[in-house]
């Protein structure tokens, strides 16, 4: 029997790559004769445009094309429902038309011969407005249609609850920040455009290109081998993605267009900021019986973003009464879009806190009272969960952070003068699954190629699906290679929401499954074959072979197989459509952290955190344990340090940059632990697994919200915590 | 929380005229624009003017990985750039184009620098070396670098990673790697977004007892 490789704590199949350099992101791809756009932003946070004069832009050498609304041809947006495009609403069309949306819209775009003389263009062309003052803040009366929930009688039952507590948290706008700059390499061929793209999804790209320019989808090819990070910022085809294609198209050259680092922060979307007031009505002894949740969140002036805030609020706890609200007030800023756990990491925030602050005010320990409000069914739903192991998180959490030594009365614990504090938080994100499909080919050689259109912005899906694929093959590692990101290849939902290994990993076992089973009948229905007349159930694959179940020696290996049949490969497309489920499927987690709090600077410090996991079955422990550890980390600089700052008077950000925006560095993290409970939810999936990428990040704010009051006495409910808050 | 670190960890005293910091950069460029030093002063006066055009791009000629390139380059390209557009280099990484990430972070003359902040046309002379450097061919070993940020699966996405590793080496060379809590504070001038940092300490740690 072959070792298998699912499960075992494997390298990066493409690490290689990745640290030599030789791994290819977006504009990295060698492309002949490319020149390069620059894109201006506008100057003004809302208004029209009065007046472009690019003479003195256009004069300078290399300098081929200026593009805005005045020279632009009218391009198609025909309605795209798809690809991630808010509902109900219509997207930037970007240069047809004078008005200005949002402060760093694009206006024009320069596109030169070298990459120095289209940057330097760009700020020679004067663009002249007729400006007004925008809109931005939380703080208006003008929202968008609201989404409610109720069950019960939520203001009834606070009105004769033993506790009541009302509280009002904020959370600030974030920006995904991935490393890797957004960027396109436009080219058309004929009526064919090619794009490489950082996109999460190529065939939504592929769609919206479609869409915008009018053209059939089958005209557009969109590659994207390497993502460098996106954290949700690459699950739309932003308008930059457009102005690429459209350079190529009018200069009739291959066009590269990257974003600067300033652009990306109204060039894509962001996590919006929110004001979230929560009142909540408990017994005395710590049931819950009612908690109203009213939401209001950011989004654009032309776009109705919305994101999952509802659920966590419905389910994480068991409760009688919930009434929840969430509207969005619609700005002159650009549209938020998804960001590593959209909507649960921000309700967790809240109702996490909220349940800290209960814990202090009943007097109880926050892992009792979470206990004691553990629901047994899904209480929005009714429906059982497929697997719910909070219980196990909070015991195993507690006894390998030392939950014990926690002395539960606040501001208790020093250390010369640093306050020591030490909090804990539940996390939740909904196991997602989409249909996907895989194509698998073994060739003569006993090699295989699994090919899907899905990305892999760094989870390590070349790696995972290797693994499943050997496993089902019964090959080595090394004999199978895993091919991602082109839309020629078989479609793949988003690469988001943590729903790639449930959805393509599935059609990927699905495809091999189905491979392996054509070469047993090709093999049983062989009379050359060693495996002749055997029961097809009775045969498996292993270290390359087929064989009889028990009897290793009976069988053959592929290359055998296909050479003696004249076969050149064989190939099978593998497919998963999740259905309908009777089940309410979440992963889950318990994270902890300690934090230390200096009493007269404000500075807080993270001193250890432990997350423990409810994620179903984990293909690549190794790189599972990665992302537990980049959720925690990306939870340190949610919970304090990353912000994003408009300036109301213009509705410039003034901190587009990443010295001013913070983020962590590896000096603000100290030792991270992930334990994942050892797992398999067949409900979910067919391999079992209920997504990592959010709920890593789900939880952990919270968690240090609620060490940082621990620590102090003080309650901030106010996400980034600052030392100015402390102070 | 970001930090000076990458440009303090450069030793004063070991600086080659060739080459330049972050520091040093911020300097010249400071005194270019009061004494006209750096661009030459027909340029200086031709943008002042606002005139169409002047001399802009300069000859240089430099090693990097041991080949020597000549070339004729505009004045205004970042080093970056220049490995990347011109010489198909793209092992090195754009993040953010003002040396706050450390995604460029190469060798120059030994030392780690932003990339981004190195004027291409002031590297007369200099050595350069870039991730692809370190181990050229496709049967070559790896970096003992290279091969514990692979161990220690010390990335995620990829793309902070040459930054890092370069930045790592110069880290090690320098002698701030003698603990986690040192090599911590010397690699905060690279960002990973991922947030790998736990393991692209031990990832410098296993490579600075090997080296």
């Amino acid at each position: 029997m072959s070792r298998r490789a699912v499960g075992a704590p494997l390298s990066r199949v493409d690490g290689r790559l990745k640290v030599t350099g030789r791994a290819t992101y977006a504009a990295e791809h060698d492309v002949k004769g490319v020149v390069y756009a620059v894109i201006v932003d506008s100057g003004i946070g809302r208004g029209r445009i009065t007046g472009i004069d690019a003479r003195d832009a256009l004069a300078r050498s290399g300098v081929l094309k200026v593009i805005s609304h005045l020279n632009a041809p009218k391009l198609a947006y025909r309605p795209n429902a798809g690809s991630n495009n808010p509902e109900g609403s219509e997207r930037l069309h970007v240069f047809q038309d004078d008005r200005v949306r949002f402060f760093g819209q694009p206006v024009a775009v320069v596109v030169a011969t070298t990459l120095e003389a289209a940057q330097h263009a760009a700020r020679l062309v004067e663009v002249r407005y007729a400006a007004e003052k925008p809109t931005t803040g939380l703080a208006g009366d003008r929202t968008n249609k609201p989404v409610t929930y109720a069950r019960g009688d939520a203001e009834q039952a606070l009105g004769s609850a033993e506790v009541r507590m009302e509280m009002t948290y904020r959370t600030a706008r974030n920006h995904h920040n991935a490393m890797e700059p957004h960027a396109t390499i436009a080219r058309w061929n004929g009526h064919r455009l090619t794009v490489w793209d950082k996109t999460q999804w190529v065939n939504g790209t592929q769609e919206e290109l479609a869409a915008v320019f009018g053209i059939p989808k089958e005209s557009v090819c969109v590659i994207s081998p390497f993502v460098g990070g996106a954290f949700g910022s690459g699950l739309r085809a932003w308008p930059h993605v457009t102005i690429a294609a459209l350079a190529a198209r009018e200069t009739g050259r291959p066009v590269k267009l990257v974003l600067a680092r300033r652009q990306q922060y109204f060039g894509t979307g962001y996590r919006p900021a929110y004001v979230y007031k929560v009142r909540l009505g408990s017994a005395r002894q710590g049931r819950l019986i009612a908690m109203t949740h009213d939401i209001r969140a950011e989004t654009s002036s032309y776009e109705d973003f919305q994101e999952g805030v509802l659920p966590t609020g419905q389910m994480l706890y068991s409760m009688p009464n919930v009434a929840q609200t969430y509207e969005r007030v619609p700005l002159d800023v650009n549209t938020p879009l998804y960001m590593r756990g959209p909507g649960h990491a921000t309700t967790s925030y809240i109702v996490e806190s909220a349940m800290d602050e209960l814990a202090h005010e009943l007097g109880l320990d926050p892992i009792e009272l979470r206990r004691r409000n553990e629901p047994d069914d899904d209480p929005a739903t009714r429906r059982p969960f497929s697997t719910r192991r909070l219980r196990e998180c909070y015991t195993v959490g507690a006894r390998e952070f030392g939950w014990d030594r926690r002395n539960p009365k606040p501001r208790s614990t020093r250390d010369g003068d640093w306050l020591i504090g030490m909090g804990m938080a539940a996390g939740v994100y909904d196991t997602n699954r989409g249909a996907a499909q895989a194509r698998v080919r073994l060739d003569a050689r006993g090699s295989a190629v699994v090919e899907a259109a899905s990305s892999d912005m760094g989870p390590g899906t070349y790696t995972s699906m290797t693994q499943v694929a050997a496993d089902a093959l019964g090959l080595d590692m090394r004999a199978v290679t895993c091919r991602l990101g082109d839309s020629i290849m078989p479609p793949t939902p988003p690469h988001g929401g943590s729903m790639t290994m449930a959805s393509v990993g599935s059609a990927v076992q699905d495809g091999c499954d189905k491979l392996r089973r054509q070469a047993v009948a090709l093999a049983v229905g062989d009379e050359r074959s060693p495996l002749h007349g055997v029961d097809a159930g009775d045969v498996v694959a292993g270290d390359g072979r087929l064989h009889v179940k028990g009897d290793p020696t009976r069988g053959e290996t592929y290359q055998q197989l296909l050479a003696r049949n004249n076969r050149t490969h064989l190939e099978t497309l593998g497919s998963f459509t999740p259905g309908e489920s009777r089940f309410s499927m979440y992963a889950y987690n318990a994270t902890f952290a300690e934090v230390a709090v200096d009493h007269r600077l404000g500075l807080v410090r993270i001193r250890r955190m432990l997350g423990v996991y409810d994620a179903g079955r984990i293909i690549s422990p190794k790189l599972a344990d990665s992302q537990a550890i980049g959720g925690m980390v990306g939870g340190i600089g949610a919970a304090l340090l990353e912000h994003t700052v408009t300036d109301p008077r213009d509705g410039r950000i003034v901190n587009a940059n990443l010295a001013d925006y913070l983020v962590p560095v590896n000096a603000d993290v100290p030792s991270l632990r992930a334990i994942y409970l050892d797992g398999d939810d067949r409900e979910a999936d067919p391999i079992g697994v209920k997504g990592l990428g959010e709920v890593v990040f789900t939880g952990v704010a919270p968690a240090i919200a609620n060490a940082v009051f621990h620590a102090t006495g003080r309650r901030v409910r106010e996400l980034p915590i600052t030392a100015e808050a402390l102070l | 929380m970001s930090s000076e670190l990458p440009d303090s960890c450069v030793p004063a005293e070991a600086e080659p005229a060739s080459t330049v910091s972050r520091r040093t950069f911020i300097a010249t460029a400071t005194t270019a624009v009061v004494a006209g030093d750096l661009v030459s002063a027909e340029t200086a006066g031709a943008e002042a003017a606002g005139a169409a055009e002047a001399p802009l791009s300069g000859r240089v000629s430099l090693t990097v990985n041991g080949e020597r390139h000549a070339a004729m380059i505009d004045n205004r390209t970042s080093l970056l750039d220049l490995l990347r557009e011109r010489f198909g280099l793209t092992g090195t990484k754009k993040g953010c184009d003002a040396g706050a990430c450390g995604a460029c972070t190469v060798l120059v003359g030994g030392r780690r620098v932003n990339a981004c902040l190195t004027l291409a046309v002031r590297l007369e002379g200099a050595e350069v070396t870039t991730i692809e450097g370190l181990a050229p061919g496709e049967g070559d070993e790896l970096h003992p670098l290279q091969e514990a940020f692979v161990e220690q699966d010390a990335f995620q996405c990829g793309y902070c990673t040459p930054g890092q590793i370069m930045s790592g080496i110069g880290c090690i060379r320098e002698g701030h790697a003698g603990s986690p809590a040192e090599i911590r504070e010397w690699m905060s001038g690279n960002i990973c977004r991922c947030g790998c940092y736990v393991k692209i300490v031990r990832a410098v740690e296993q490579a600075a007892r090997r080296t």
